[in-house]
């Protein structure tokens, strides 16, 4: 892994198109300005891991079919 | 064409039933071929692995339980759907529900919706920029809240 420094105000540049910029540094969060192409899809790390750890749960298993009518007296 | 699915066994389908996910889902990248079947309980569907039958989740649609139920993404996401600017495209929207095995409670993830172009065949799962909508919504306690409107 590329492991730089920067202060505040600083940048880096990422394929000539993506700038990411240290936009303010409160205690131990950094918040990051991020300039990218709108065809840049940019995620949350732990936010994708959750919902993947989520997608694994709810993969359908046979006991789940009893559970499925349950819902159709409420249409 | 004939799929194996997992709840029906196997079944014939449309060609135009299928949906290529080019992204996968998350987590499951590897496996990019998809239908969407109607389910034997409304308000439920079948998102179907075509590559692996044992593959499978139940979908609802967000406007069952959320009439506020806005889609918020980034607009990358949406051009990997094949959209174009300026040209309308209905785009199917379903939430994929989680029955935990043993709590009595139903949830629907909003917070990553699975978004089909039906025209293009295309689907993809993307993730909500708007923090409003979670990982976990409790679809009864959500339309209770919604009876009570």
């Amino acid at each position: 892994m590329l492991i730089l420094t920067r202060k505040l105000d600083e940048s880096i540049v990422i394929n000539e198109n993506i700038k990411i910029s240290i936009v303010e540094i409160i205690g131990d969060s950094v918040k990051l300005g991020i300039d990218a192409p709108k065809s840049v899809k940019i995620y949350r790390s732990e936010v994708l891991e959750a919902i993947k750890r989520e997608n694994e749960q709810a993969k359908f298993t046979p006991a789940i079919l009893p559970q499925l009518p349950k819902l159709q007296d409420k249409i | 064409m004939k799929i194996k699915t997992k709840v029906f066994g196997e079944i014939e389908i449309d060609e135009k039933q299928k949906i290529f996910f080019p992204d996968g889902i998350l987590g499951m990248e590897e496996f990019k071929n998809f239908a969407i079947l109607d389910s034997e309980n409304r308000p439920f569907f079948y998102l179907q692995s075509l590559d692996d039958c044992d593959l499978d989740w139940v979908l609802i649609s967000p406007e069952f339980f959320r009439d506020d139920y806005t889609l918020d993404v980034q607009e990358s996401e949406l051009a990997e759907l094949g959209l174009e600017v300026g040209v309308d495209t209905e785009l199917l929207v379903f939430a994929i529900v989680f029955f935990p095995p043993i709590e009595n409670v139903i949830y629907a993830n909003l917070q990553a919706p699975v978004v089909i172009n039906k025209l293009k065949g295309l689907g993809r799962q993307c993730v909500s920029i708007n923090p409003k909508w979670k990982l976990r919504h409790n679809i009864m306690e959500e339309l209770e809240k919604k009876g009570i409107k």
